[in-house]
């Protein structure tokens, strides 16, 4: 047994503070993503989740600038570019997705010029990679507070929202006729995810923050129909893979090739997508099933339509 | 085999005993009709009594479980330029480049692969066929912006261009005030007899096709009854088809189905509803009136 | 600025000056902007790989830019392809981040291929760049009408017998070719501001698809030009410039089209009817 333990988690493991802190943030980071995750996906708007995700490069990089903690950088930048996306977007699910695109894309060139005045500042040429792709090993003690009480307050509004959200989800048209101001409700939704994005690209770095927003809740999505529990199941999920992926990567400091450890995002996005797999394959294998025993009849008439046309 | 047969008669459609099941569920039973060219032809249903199934049947979208669907006398695979099909609601992105003449080009050869040779003669008849049912003023707009009338003209041009020899209408009336619809039974009957081409036109409410209307295609509960109006909407052959006793009443010059006490337009419910006013029904005609 | 050594970065920038837009018509049409998006950043992480196990990055990037719109494709329902194109995306940026922490390249490079480097293109890699590009566009070219067909009328494009899941299937190999292509130059995360602000400003501008997809050409062509050149003047990241001429014509465009409106309603001396709402 204690052999097993050892061989999971590597010696030493419960005793490290940044291990301890990578647990604590990925946890929350996880619940956040899972539960404002699956409005995302039954809104569709997973490409303006990306979007806010990715656009925190922006301000993740300003902030290495400046010089204070990239947290504030990836949600000051995540909100101004909610409201750009805001104002820019059309009601069109075609047009969103194109006004969309040119926001971020213009967002990540200028995010270009900030990387490249950072390298040239500071000579130190990591800073792309910290803040493309994070590291919940990297999170620095101090940070921690302030993420509970962002989460804390990105979950209150989504309660207070959640009724409202939903509908509007479902028919536009329907929350509007019952006097739901479906646009400024929108906007709301925007920041509520350009917070979440904000956590949790400190967690796994901008470009790698939407495994956690997406891929939870549609693994959720797919077993279970009730929002409410979808959510719970997602942030279930975002917990599970974030951990395994912690584990994983600390266990990986001896692993080949390089003997320095594989990337934490690495894991947690391999364990996300496995998991959505796995949920995707049993649904779709459920359906045919369901399929074949309901189809019964059509099937034991085509054997009669043989035996007239010949 | 019987293909022959059809052929002799100079059918431009015939179903023969085609049976269809969705999900377990029988959606058609044994539905049998011919249509001859310039036949216009309404295919009168309610609500989820299989109108759009026949029409995906033959387009070739969809197999039977049984009998066959022959077009010009031949089993349709699924490219096939004889049929025409304008779809009930389109939505075109109005950001979409497409101007009206262009999506009527793509009715010649929009399924083909390969680049496109322009040509004084693709031009002249995109010309034509955009004269031929009065959508020239708006050739040059986009697609897009075009209101629902308009836009079913262009549809319209986008089928025929390819001359097919029957043409196909899901539900044109459904999103049209009844001017613009009145207009386009009005082209599709002139289309149907100048074209020698046969039109089979879905809807709920056969009042407005009355006047134009050749045969009438009836569909309840995934049964047909075809033939001329007069053969088939009356009170033996309705009530045959229903399966319960139904009433057809003539008021004014337009057709109502009655069954039991519940009286409504054309949409008959399966099983009878007592205790309905015939009134209210009534005060809907008059609301569709006007 | 028009040094030998400059000759090659202008020769790719227009080859992938005529190829973005073209494919970009397309993504602009059918509102794929999302899918346009994913590819390009999924094949960094091929990139990546490539460089890790010695071979040419080209062969890296087409390998996973195929990948990830092939898998796109086949996981999407029902033509949604939004949740799939997010998983498939963070999935292979994970891979990506994994690569990179494996390989031994200095920073540098990696920006590079995120936010292009248009002066380190040598000779035998245009031959390459071209290759593709020319295969990209002949077939857009080939599927030009029934692709158009799909995207704006799928029901209709179905009734004909066009089966839209394979020119679905068809036009994301396209944007992977196209990706491949291009992402050397600009990078991965800004060839899609390429593919997506040229097309979008020319449909404010024209209403024939032939000719929007020739003025987008023309509004790329302007952009990626002046971007080499200002990149060159200041030394700044040229994808810095991409990204930002691109979105100013964008706005140009939607302010030319107001203006044309506007003077369109004085004429007529009364309101638009309908106007852009139909």
């Amino acid at each position: 047994m204690g052999g097993v333990v050892n061989a999971v988690f590597a010696p030493g493991f419960f005793h490290s503070d940044p291990v301890r802190t990578a647990l604590i943030a990925g946890a929350i980071v996880a619940l956040v993503s899972g539960a404002v995750g699956v409005i995302t996906v039954l809104r569709g708007q997973s490409f303006a989740g990306h979007a806010l995700s990715a656009l925190g490069t922006l301000g993740g990089s300003a902030a290495f600038l400046v010089g204070v903690s990239p947290l504030w950088g990836f949600l000051t930048s995540g909100v101004v570019v909610a409201g750009a996306m805001e104002a820019v977007g059309t009601q069109r699910r075609r047009g969103r997705d194109v006004a969309t695109g040119l926001v971020l894309s213009t967002a990540l060139g200028l995010s270009a010029l900030l990387l490249y005045f950072d390298t040239i500042a500071n000579s130190t040429t990591g800073v792309t990679i910290t803040i493309l792709f994070g590291s919940l090993f990297a999170i620095s003690g101090i940070t921690v507070p302030a993420m509970i009480l962002l989460s804390l307050v990105c979950l209150a509004v989504l309660a207070l929202l959640y009724r409202p959200l939903l509908l509007s989800s479902v028919s536009a048209e329907l929350a509007a006729a019952r006097g739901i101001p479906v646009r400024a409700l929108g906007l709301a939704f925007l920041l509520l995810m350009a917070l979440s994005a904000a956590l949790s690209s400190v967690a796994v770095g901008t470009i790698l923050s939407t495994a956690l927003l997406i891929g939870p809740a549609a693994t959720a999505l797919r077993l279970t129909r009730r929002p409410a529990m979808a959510m719970a199941v997602a942030g279930a999920i975002g917990v599970i893979s974030t951990w395994a992926g912690i584990v994983l990567a600390y266990d990986s400091y001896h692993w080949a090739p390089a003997g320095k450890g594989w990337p934490v995002s690495f894991f947690v996005v391999a364990v996300i997508f496995t998991l959505y797999l796995v949920a995707d394959l049993g649904t779709r294998l459920q359906a045919a099933r369901a399929r074949d025993r309901r189809t019964g009849s059509p099937a034991a008439a085509q054997p009669l339509a043989t035996v007239r046309s010949s | 085999m019987s293909g022959d047969e059809t052929t002799l008669r100079g059918d431009v459609l015939a179903l023969e005993g085609v049976s269809v099941w969705l999900g377990g569920r029988q959606i058609l039973d044994e539905v049998s009709f011919t249509l001859a060219p310039g036949d216009f032809a309404g295919l009168i249903g309610s609500n989820g009594a299989g109108k759009t199934t026949i029409l995906r049947i033959i387009m070739g979208l969809q197999e039977p479980a049984e009998g066959k669907v022959l077009v010009d006398g031949r089993r349709l695979g699924r490219r096939n330029r004889s049929v025409g099909y304008v779809p009930q609601k389109v939505l075109i992105d109005p950001d979409a480049p497409l101007r009206a003449r262009d999506l009527v080009a793509l009715g010649l050869d929009g399924e083909r692969v390969g680049p496109r040779i322009p040509s004084r003669r693709r031009r002249q008849l995109v010309d034509e066929m955009l004269e031929a049912v009065d959508a020239a003023r708006f050739a040059d707009a986009r697609v897009g912006n075009l209101s629902g009338g308009e836009q079913q003209r262009v549809l319209i041009a986008h089928a025929l261009i390819s001359r097919p020899r029957l043409l196909l209408m899901d539900e044109p009336l459904a999103n049209l005030d009844i001017r613009s619809g009145q207009e386009i039974v009005d082209l599709l009957a002139r289309i149907a007899c100048e074209q020698h081409i046969a039109v089979l036109l879905s809807a709920h409410d056969m009042n407005p096709l009355l006047p134009v209307m050749d045969r009438v295609v009836y569909v309840a509960g995934g049964r047909v009854a075809a033939g001329t109006t007069n053969e088939v909407v009356r009170t033996e052959v309705l009530s045959k088809l229903y399966g319960h006793p139904v009433n057809v009443l003539r008021v004014d010059g337009r057709v109502l189905v009655v069954s039991g006490s519940d009286v409504s337009l054309e949409a008959v419910p399966r099983q009878p509803q007592p205790g309905r006013p015939a009134a209210e029904a009534t005060g809907r005609r008059g609301g569709g009136d006007v | 600025m028009f040094a030998d050594y400059m000759v090659n970065a202008w020769d790719v920038a227009t080859i992938v000056a005529i190829v973005a837009p073209v494919v970009g018509f397309f993504v602009v049409l059918r509102g794929s902007a999302f899918v346009a998006h994913a590819v390009p950043e999924a094949a960094f992480a091929g990139a990546a790989g490539a460089s890790l196990i010695g071979l040419n990055t080209v062969v890296g990037l087409g390998v996973f830019s195929l990948g990830a719109s092939l898998s796109i494709g086949l996981l999407g329902r029902r033509g949604r392809h939004d949740v799939v194109t997010a998983l498939a995306l963070v999935l292979m940026l994970g891979m990506g981040s994994l690569f990179l922490s494996w390989s031994t390249e200095y920073a540098p490079e990696i920006y590079s291929l995120l936010f292009g480097e248009v002066l380190g293109v040598s000779s035998n890699e245009i031959g390459i760049t071209a290759l593709l590009g020319a295969l990209c566009l002949a077939a857009v070219a080939a599927l030009y009408r029934p692709l158009l067909l799909t995207s704006v009328v799928p029901e209709i494009a179905a009734a004909r017998g066009i089966r839209n899941h394979r020119i679905d299937m068809a036009f994301l190999a396209i944007v992977a070719l196209a990706t491949t292509t291009a992402v050397p130059v600009v990078g991965a995360l800004l060839m899609f501001s390429l593919m997506i602000g040229p097309p979008a400003a020319a449909r404010c501008i024209t209403d024939e698809p032939l000719r929007t997809m020739a003025l987008s050409v023309g509004i790329a062509l302007a952009t990626v030009w002046a971007s080499i050149a200002a990149a060159y003047q200041t030394d700044w990241p040229i994808g810095f410039f991409v990204t930002a001429f691109a979105f100013v014509g964008y706005a140009l465009a939607h302010v030319l089209r107001w203006a044309r409106e506007g003077y369109a309603r004085i004429r007529a001396r009364k309101p638009l009817p309908g106007g852009s709402a139909a």
